[in-house]
């Protein structure tokens, strides 16, 4: 902290205060409100803490929060302080606040809002941008994705000496990241594909097969990849295969993690060595988590727009009760339109139960989707309702809080 | 007065158990539940015994011409131009407009049948003609839950909603406002969305076809003549939606 100057140096004090005040009044994690005040005494503190240290900026629709633990757990091998934004506080006063607490990190590790980016880059300097995915997401409040993904470039092509990792399969990742100067192009898979039917150069239809994705009259088309998801395994830079094993479920998560392995490797940490670390996550800021209520056990898993829910329903259990939880409220999006985005036939023949301060919206929705369920007014009713040993929980954000609190209670 | 518009060539041929509802363009227009408009429309046509084929055409495809009732959804505003683009280009959809089809049109959809609109810089890109009406765009976004009245001639109830643009419209002489606001935002002069014969835009999300069962039965009645109503059992889950919404919205 000796090389800022002394208005960022009373700016970070001042705001770690605020954020200890904060936690002490029990008010947030105190992640945010410390940046916010340090922000206002020196605007430019964020490009100030910044200066001088390796930075990874981590954004994307979906997986930011995980993909960005997963590469803090990697670059643990290192043996050097990171500095991280771990619980999700990504605009610039969450920014400044982690790198804030961390002063003498010579690394950072950052999720970045999607909208943010561009300002983030030309702020922090970073020396790896990673771009995961980008679809539909709370339209109400965020930006559009071509729009979001035609800054990207425009940031990243005034950026020479930054490296891009980024998933080649997602078709408008890709137009994004192909204006960077050096990228490092990962076959990360794209299950969710109703934002990228077209080509972003020409509007044509992009046609798909097993070797990927290309425009039909264009020339745009899926870059050559030097990382493979490959089904539970990993095919590393050097063409060697490694089982992933990893404790957190699902596809998105291994995509998340072989994104996370290639960005280690620019900081010289082999897949061997980065491994295990990820194996050792287990939840992350409360998602996957698996708690014990009334006898059972309930799993949540946090997903947030149409993608996140097709992700969360390829890791349900088998035969295992599910219950959906969707509100409206400013975080999650006050239109509901998006539960339409999302095909629920795969749920036919399970026990779905539906709850939420928007029930009624999932209720048409499902019913048009001929899958039979069950109103409840809460996890706990849930719970009493399933038989079987587990219930599976998939809540959009401050559904999914408001499960937690309730999980939390004394029964 | 609808209701005394010829029947159309195309559904006739097929009889008037068949319908054709094609989706234009889902890969570049389709930003938030324009699937729901689609699934409502099959859904009651199919409880009143009618077979409600769906065709998607995508961006590449020509438009057909011999549809029943075709479907326009929402877009950004690079999707929005490149899709007028090719629909001018393709001719498909104005040749089925001319002929009496159906054309029911939502956000980005329904400016880009109007005769011109803004693009992402607020130029104004040349629509489709389909309807006479011009967009441009706004001072501000128009974000929230929309309440209307819709016009008397159409017959139907309260209009509910979620609208998200920052599109201002008018209207030519022949063409109406769907509705009148109560709360929102819409065209921007106090109404919301125009109708013409049988070409209906609006901006409204939610999906506005879910939220407005009647409004689902109107574009129906219009493609297929008189509906039998639905039980009051198949109609259960979207009354209690439709009276949540209507009341979370105080139009004081």
């Amino acid at each position: 902290m000796g090389k800022l100057p002394m208005r960022a140096r009373l700016a970070t004090t001042l705001g770690g205060a605020a954020g200890t005040m904060s936690r002490l009044a029990g008010r947030g994690d105190g992640s945010v409100i410390g940046g916010v005040i340090g922000l206002r005494l020196e605007p430019d503190l964020l490009a100030l803490l910044a200066a001088g240290r390796r930075i990874v900026l981590v954004t994307g629709t979906n997986g930011k929060t995980t993909t960005t633990r997963l590469i803090t757990a990697a670059l643990g091998v290192l043996g050097q302080d990171v500095a991280s934004n771990a619980f999700g506080a990504n605009m610039e006063a969450g920014l400044a606040a982690a790198l804030g607490k961390a002063p003498d990190a010579p690394l950072a590790v950052l999720e970045v809002d999607e909208r943010y980016l561009p300002a983030v880059i030309r702020a922090t300097s970073p020396r790896v941008v990673t771009l995961l995915n980008l679809s539909r997401d709370q339209m109400d409040r965020a930006a559009e994705i071509w729009l979001v993904a035609r800054r990207w470039r425009e940031a990243l092509a005034a950026a020479p000496d930054c490296w891009v990792v980024a998933n080649a399969d997602d078709p408008l990742i890709a137009w994004a990241a192909s204006a960077a100067a050096h990228v490092i192009w990962v076959a990360a898979g794209q299950r969710w594909q109703e934002d990228s039917w077209c080509c972003a150069e020409c509007g044509s239809h992009l046609l798909r097969d097993e070797l990927g994705w290309r425009c039909g009259e264009c020339a745009f088309r899926r870059p050559a990849t030097r990382w493979v998801l490959d089904g539970e395994r990993v095919i590393d830079s050097a063409g060697r295969v490694s089982e992933l094993s990893l404790s957190l479920p699902g596809r998105a998560n291994r995509s998340n993690a072989v994104i996370a392995l290639a960005v280690a490797e620019v900081f010289g940490v082999e897949t061997a060595q980065a491994l295990p670390r990820l194996r050792d996550v287990v939840s992350v800021a409360g998602r996957y988590t698996r708690l014990a209520r009334r006898g059972r056990q309930v799993r949540l898993l946090l997903a947030k727009n149409p993608a996140g829910w097709l992700e969360a329903f390829d890791v349900l259990e088998p035969d295992t009760p599910v219950l959906l939880a969707v509100n409206a409220q400013g975080p999650d999006g006050k239109d509901t339109s998006w539960l339409w985005d999302v095909d629920y036939r795969v749920l036919r023949g399970r026990r779905v139960l539906v709850s939420g301060e928007r029930r009624l919206d999932l209720a048409v929705r499902l019913e048009a989707d001929l899958v039979a369920f069950d109103l409840v007014d809460g996890v706990d009713e849930a719970v009493d309702q399933v038989s079987g040993t587990s219930l599976d929980v998939i809540a959009n954000y401050t559904a999914f809080q408001q499960i937690r609190v309730a999980l939390g209670r004394a029964e | 007065m609808t209701a005394e518009l010829p029947r159309r060539r195309g559904a006739h041929a097929r009889g008037p158990s068949s319908l054709r509802l094609i989706w234009v363009y889902p890969d570049l227009l389709s930003t938030y539940g324009d699937r729901g408009n689609l699934l409502v429309l099959q859904r009651r046509a199919r409880l009143r015994g009618l077979e409600a084929e769906a065709v998607l055409v995508n961006a590449d495809q020509p438009v057909p011409r011999q549809g029943d009732i075709y479907l326009l959804g929402g877009g950004e505003d690079l999707p929005q131009i490149l899709a007028a683009e090719r629909l001018r280009k393709d001719g498909g959809l104005f040749a089925a407009a001319e002929s009496g089809a159906v054309i029911f049109a939502v956000c980005a959809g329904y400016q880009l049948i109007g005769t011109e609109f803004g693009g992402e810089e607020g130029q104004p890109v040349p629509g489709l003609e389909i309807l006479d009406i011009r967009s441009g765009r706004g001072e501000r976004r128009g974000v929230g839950e929309i309440l209307g009245e819709v016009t008397p001639e159409l017959q139907l109830p309260r209009l509910t909603g979620f609208e998200n643009h920052q599109g201002v419209t008018t209207r030519g002489p022949d063409v109406a406002p769907l509705a009148r606001v109560l709360t929102g935002v819409g065209n921007g002069d106090g109404t919301e969305g125009a109708w013409a014969g049988r070409v209906l835009g609006t901006y409204l999300h939610g999906p506005v076809l879910v939220r407005n069962p009647a409004l689902a039965d109107l574009l129906l009645t219009w493609a297929a003549g008189r509906l039998a109503p639905l039980t009051d059992r198949e109609e259960h889950w979207t009354r209690l939606l439709r009276d949540q919404r209507l009341a979370a919205v105080n139009p004081g």
